[in-house]
């Protein structure tokens, strides 16, 4: 995975709360096993001409800054394809369906959580820059930065930091742990056997 | 130190603690589907990683699969090489697929309980937001996106940051026609579609606790439209009774045992909880979502709410509606009754109950997919084929059909359609398409009436 430390580029607004996976990637509109993930991006939204990433200063946005609860929905990670796909590697939130962050993390999209005072600065001024200037997400500083104001502070879990800093596979993480796994099963086919065997007892 | 049975259950599947924080937690049965297996596989194989443990890995096809009787592979066309690709790679794997044509295939929330593949106690996993179905049988479970499916493939753990507990206690009776369904959607509508985020949600109290097996799958199915990625119910001896003998449950000392253990499966008298909510129970009625988000809900007596801020403005347009107009009376153009939320035989049974000797309005088009193809088989054997056929109701092959629309089967633009689904997300049972979300006896109702009614008038024949 790709390690995420800066990312510079347009912000696109789209101060809506509530988005969902079925809004950011409409996969009704492309049933293909290997589908057009650029294309699919908020594509029912972007039939109309105003929408904010048909707008020639987004085509290549970085950023996307939204509202509350977004990625709502389905657990579909096209979702997160969909956006890097665009270029987008991050999402400043006013929160994220708790999937839907899960599935940035395995991809290397930084999900911004802000609130209060700091979510409505950045707001404010993404929409006033209009794509004009380009803003910045420090993930070592855990900054935002860009014009109209000071530099933003923004918490995350260090855990979830660390594995974008480092573009951790995640899966090697756990086989770390192989050997504990193996323990597990072993101490679980004692005490409770049934979990450890899924047998259908008519074959 | 008293325990929630989340708590219990997180224990005991907790199998080290990554340097990251991260808790490793194991994970008993995983069910894929048709959407997700190919690509995970794909991405197994290109990194070279066996699967873990096939033998305790399930698959199924029901998200592209076509629900025409005499389907085959390519009766949705799109959804072929969805159902190839899950074929080969199972059979690369020694995974046991349900597959097109297999006397047992279906919505794996709805197969992976009635076989007995979900045990109270147990962790699930399933590639799909609404794996939370199988806590109705205690059973602690998770949905899970792409990357999450490759994971539980290669080492049979997830890797899962610890939510916080929030209970939520149901008091009081359900009413005549006042099912799970309505009482999820209440609870929706109470705390919010982000509502339980971050949290895990066992459902109690005594409504909680009146409901059947069934009911408590319906419940809990619902729980990722208030945020939350997992919702369960304590076993008790209901649940005990309805898991004896299915054919993937333990048998004979081994389900003793078992039984022994989840006698256990309770939270402790003072245990707690980050969060509680109650529900009162007693003066619901039916329900059905209004709007585009599943929180957007109002008992059928009631009126649309008037617009009380631009989302709710853009959801009345979307749904063609002005504002405090009466709900009951809206007329309908399409019904259906299936998916994971509400296609089991129980389900099936009360909207035949609403059905039977009565016609679907003319102009609606009205369609039942059972759950699996074995509630079909159940289904016919009781002669509900019959009494919806007879009505005017389409019925279907199992699968996930009009729920997300994903095999082809959608509703008409500007149609309003009364559904028993869990989304009424803008465009999800088709472009532009109306969705009211509603219990199968509510929808059974609106098809015979032509417009939303209260079952109960319906019934009484004052409707
Ligand atoms: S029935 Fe609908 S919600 Fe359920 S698994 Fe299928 S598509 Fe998903």
């Amino acid at each position: 995975m790709t390690p995420f430390t800066t990312l510079t580029g347009a912000a696109a607004p789209l101060l809506l709360d509530d988005i969902n996976t079925d809004q950011i990637a409409p996969q009704q509109m492309d049933r293909r096993l290997d589908p057009d993930y650029r294309a699919m991006l908020f594509r029912r939204q972007r039939q109309d001409a105003g929408f904010v990433l048909n707008r020639p200063q987004f085509q290549n946005a970085a950023i996307l800054v939204a509202g509350r609860n977004f990625g709502c929905g389905s657990a579909r990670e096209t979702a997160v394809w969909a956006l890097t796909a665009w270029g987008i590697r991050c999402v400043v939130a006013r929160g994220f369906a708790d999937i839907f962050r899960e599935n940035c993390l395995q991809n290397g999209v930084l999900p911004l959580e802000l609130d209060g005072a700091g979510a409505d600065a950045v707001a404010a001024r993404v929409a006033a820059a209009d794509g004009a200037a380009p803003f910045t997400v420090d993930l070592v500083a855990q900054t935002i930065s860009g014009p109209g104001g000071p530099d933003v502070h923004f918490d995350i879990a260090p855990a979830d930091r660390m594995r974008l800093l480092e573009g951790l596979d995640d899966i090697g993480l756990t086989l770390k742990h192989a050997d504990d796994i193996a323990a597990w099963e072993g101490r679980t086919a004692t005490d409770q056997p049934w979990l450890q065997s899924a047998r259908d007892h008519r074959r | 130190m008293p325990q929630t049975l989340f708590d219990k259950i997180w224990q005991s599947h907790l199998v080290a603690k990554r340097p990251d924080g991260r808790d490793l937690i194991y994970i008993d049965r995983h069910v894929m589907h048709d959407l997700h297996t190919p690509h995970a596989l794909a991405q197994l194989e290109k990194k070279q990683r066996p699967v873990r443990r096939p033998d305790l890995t399930f698959a199924t096809q029901d998200h592209t699969i076509a629900s025409k009787p005499g389907r085959d592979d390519t009766t949705n066309p799109e959804g072929a090489p969805f159902l190839r690709a899950t074929r080969a790679g199972s059979a690369r794997h020694g995974i046991r697929l349900f597959d097109l044509g297999d006397p047992e295939q279906g919505i794996s929330h709805v197969v992976a309980p009635e076989l007995g593949m979900v045990l109270p106690g147990a962790t699930h996993a399933v590639p799909d937001s609404h794996a939370c179905t199988v806590g109705g049988l205690g059973a602690l479970a998770f949905g899970c996106g792409a990357s999450e499916l490759e994971h539980v493939l290669a080492t049979q753990v997830l890797a899962l940051r610890r939510p916080r507990r929030m209970r939520v206690r149901a008091d009081g009776r359900l009413g005549t026609q006042v099912t799970a369904k309505d009482l999820a959607l209440r609870i929706i509508a109470e705390i919010g579609v982000a509502g339980g985020r971050g949290h895990s949600i066992e459902y109690a109290g005594a409504a909680t606790r009146g409901l059947d097996v069934e009911g408590r799958l319906t419940l809990c199915n619902l729980t990722i439209e208030m945020g939350a990625r997992s919702g369960f119910v304590a076993p008790d001896d209901t649940t005990f009774q309805w898991l004896a003998g299915r054919p993937f449950a333990p048998q004979g000392a081994a389900w003793d045992r078992a039984l022994a253990h989840w006698g256990t499966l309770v939270s402790d008298a003072d245990a707690e909880f980050d969060r509680e909510v109650a529900i009162d129970c007693a003066t619901l009625e039916p329900q059905l979502t209004w709007g585009t988000d599943p929180s957007q809900t109002v008992g059928v007596s009631a009126r649309v709410p008037q617009a009380a801020s631009d989302g709710m403005r853009r959801a009345l347009d979307y749904m063609g509606l002005s504002g405090g107009e009466p709900l009951a009376g809206l007329a309908v153009g399409r019904v259906f009754i299936g998916s994971c939320t509400n296609a089991r035989l129980s389900d099936l049974e009360a909207a035949a109950a609403v059905v039977r000797g009565r016609k679907v309005a003319p102009g609606v088009t009205a369609l039942v997919v059972p759950g699996s193809t074995s509630v079909k088989r159940a289904a016919e054997a009781r002669g509900l084929d019959d009494v919806f056929r007879s009505a005017g109701f389409l019925w279907g092959e199992s699968g996930c059909s009009m729920c997300a629309g994903g095999n082809g089967d959608r509703g008409l633009p500007q149609e309003r359609c009364v559904s028993t689904t869990n989304r009424n997300f803008e465009n999800r049972q088709g472009t532009a398409v109306r969705t009211h979300l509603a219990s199968p006896a509510t929808a059974a109702a609106a098809a015979i009436a032509g417009h939303i009614v209260d079952v109960r008038k319906l019934m009484a024949g004052a409707a």
